[in-house]
């Protein structure tokens, strides 16, 4: 599903500029669940932003389900985004004047679908994370664990091949870290692709796989025996 | 740009963003407001300029006596010159090609008049018949002062609307007798004047009768005369010198004193009265675009701050799949719906007000019937969308390029 060879990316801060990613090469393939380990700076978050297309590689190759990701303008970048992937943050990134089902309708409403259509699909996936009943609430009104339901709804409603999680749980309590991921892995057991950046070591091993930056480079890569969220 | 969808889209941002959409909307409306107000307010000022001079013929010259200020002719200077009934013959006579009315004008000062137990102070002006014709006299009722009145020194006189209202009151004065001066006069008629209520003060009697009461005296005070309107403005200006000339000549006034005699035509007056209203929109339309101005750099600084506040907002737009060019479109149709929406609101209110003020401000502030035509109006409002949408486009566009990382590491 993924192929990332040589990967270089590096930032300019001022007059000097900081090597991040310091050649990765890492391939995942389809219906794999992995997290992305590291200390801060260790640049995972720039590893998954890159294969989000959130942010552009300097060298190496990237290639997104057989499609070769370069430089592209941000009208392809945006389809691609859209069609291809979807993302969950820390901080949930829902818009706040939207209530939770126009939350999930957005992607839908960039890709052109019919406003019927959307509702009803935005209305199943928000079913599948439990929230039916909370449809109509603005975000402000939801938990953190339920905000995060909300946003993984509206990655999941676009159909993505590979679903983003960049610290899923890094503001959520460990109760609602684990009902996070136990969502997690049943989307994964229904074959998505997903790639988790975490710091914590508790997550890491709800995953069947852990890759470990340090300093750019990736300093392990090991499969585990996931462990069950709940 | 006429999808439904869009617009349901930018209706819902719209509704749910209450503090910003009021925001802009009320500095749009309040600019369009205060242009179209100020704008009005002077067009008023304007109108009131231009109504006084409203009831004059275009095409008369007032001929007034003054004093000499230069010796001459073996004349002393300062000597105060008169016309008289021959000098009045003699100019009706001579310049009869260009004459289409001319009359002597004798203004008293004001005197009380009475009728039964009501009186009041008015002034008494003797006229010719053609005084009609030069100062645009309606009647209203009755006829004005004829020849025939003038010939036989008739005891007659035709009074100004106000006149009337404050004598009679409801009363009909035709055939009436008011007194004056210790004589009494017949009401032959009632007039009104567009030249406003002062006009309406006076009272009318044939040059001769008033000559007669003031022990014979054959001074005609001024001279007033309407010129044919065939003749153009060269020949007016030719006519005028012309004149003057023939007057200084017949009365021995050096012809190089400024001062022997005064001639006013409303054509110069007009040409005045223009030039200064001029100045007048000039500086009312500085104002206006003053004002514009103002409004315009309000939207603009706006819509920068919205934009500012929505980076993280169109950063997951653009996150979960919005191209930058949906959420330029996105951001620039948001501000020219609202502008467009307040712009006609504060269009809406300035006309309004404008048409509530009326004449209310006639009185003291020298303002009649302020408007602003529908042109300059719309064109305001369409400036302000116009600008408000390129005051959006540069921040929105910036925004829609930055990469979406950014606009969400933007906490």
């Amino acid at each position: 599903m993924i192929k990332i060879k040589n990967l270089h990316k590096s930032y300019n801060i001022g007059k000097n500029s900081l090597h991040v990613l310091k050649g990765l090469d890492l391939e995942i393939k389809e219906g794999e669940l992995v997290a992305i380990m590291g200390s801060s700076g260790s640049g995972k978050s720039t590893l998954l932003n890159i294969i989000g297309m959130l942010d552009n590689h300097d060298k190496g190759s990237y290639e997104l389900d057989g499609v070769i990701i370069k430089k592209m303008n941000e009208t392809k970048a945006a389809e691609y985004r859209n069609k291809f992937l979807g993302f969950v943050f820390q901080s949930f990134n829902l818009i706040n004047y939207k209530n939770a089902l126009d939350n999930v309708i957005l992607p839908l409403y960039y890709q052109g679908i019919s406003r019927k259509v959307r509702e009803k699909k935005a209305l199943k996936y928000l079913s599948d994370v439990g929230l039916k009943n909370w449809s109509h609430h603005l975000p402000n009104e939801l938990s953190g664990g339920q905000k995060q339901r909300v946003a993984i709804a509206r990655a999941m409603v676009s159909e993505p091949k590979v679903l983003l999680a960049d610290e899923p749980t890094g503001a959520l309590d460990s109760n609602t870290s684990k009902e996070v991921m136990d969502l997690i892995q049943k989307i994964n057991k229904a074959g998505k692709t997903i790639l988790v950046v975490t710091h914590e070591h508790d997550i890491s091993q709800m995953c069947n796989r852990i890759v470990r930056l340090k300093d750019g480079v990736i300093v392990e890569d090991k499969k585990i025996k996931q462990k069950k969220a709940l | 740009m006429f999808s439904r969808d869009r617009w349901l889209e930018i209706l819902d941002t719209i509704s749910k963003n209450k503090l910003r959409t009021i925001l802009a909307g009320s500095t749009v409306a309040l600019g369009i407001l205060i242009f179209i107000v100020l704008y009005g307010l002077g067009n008023g000022l304007e109108n009131t300029f231009k109504s006084f001079f409203k009831d004059d013929q275009l095409n008369t010259i007032w001929i007034n006596p003054g004093r000499t200020s230069k010796p001459y002719a073996g004349y002393e200077s300062n000597r105060r010159i008169e016309f008289d009934n021959d000098d009045y013959a003699d100019i009706s006579e001579k310049f009869n090609f260009f004459i289409d009315g001319i009359t002597p004008r004798i203004t008293l000062t004001a005197r009380n008049i009475s009728y039964k137990l009501k009186s009041n102070n008015f002034s008494v002006r003797g006229v010719g018949p053609d005084h009609q014709k030069n100062e645009m006299t309606i009647m209203m009722q009755g006829r004005f002062i004829n020849s025939i009145d003038i010939i036989n020194k008739e005891r007659y006189v035709v009074i100004g609307r106000l006149v009337k209202q404050d004598l009679f009151g409801e009363e009909n004065p035709i055939g009436k007798f008011i007194n004056g001066g210790g004589r009494t006069w017949k009401v032959i008629g009632v007039f009104q004047d567009d030249g406003g209520d002062n006009e309406e003060r006076y009272i009318y009697a044939p040059y001769t009768t008033i000559q007669s009461i003031q022990r014979g005296s054959d001074n005609v005070g001024q001279i007033i005369i309407t010129y044919k309107s065939e003749i153009g403005f060269d020949g007016a200006l030719e006519f005028e010198k012309k004149i003057k000339s023939y007057i200084k000549n017949r009365k021995k006034i050096d012809p190089t004193d400024p001062r022997g005699i005064f001639i006013r035509s409303a054509s110069s007056d007009l040409k005045e009265s223009e030039d200064f209203s001029n100045v007048l929109k000039m500086i009312v339309s500085f104002v206006g675009f003053g004002t514009l101005l103002a409004g315009i750099i309000g939207i603009s600084n706006i819509m920068v701050y919205v934009v500012k506040e929505r980076t993280k907002e169109l950063g997951i737009r653009k996150a979960i799949g919005a191209t930058p060019k949906s959420i330029v479109w996105m951001v620039l149709q948001e501000s020219i719906f609202i502008t467009t929406i307040s712009g006609y609101i504060g269009l809406f209110l300035g006309v309004m007000f404008l048409s509530s003020i009326g004449d209310a401000l006639q009185e003291d502030f020298y303002i009649i019937d302020p408007y602003v035509d529908l042109y300059t109006a719309l064109l305001a409002t369409l400036m302000l969308i116009v600008f408000g949408g390129i005051a959006g486009f540069v921040p929105a566009k910036k925004a829609s390029n930055i990469k979406p990382i950014e606009a969400l590491n933007d906490k």
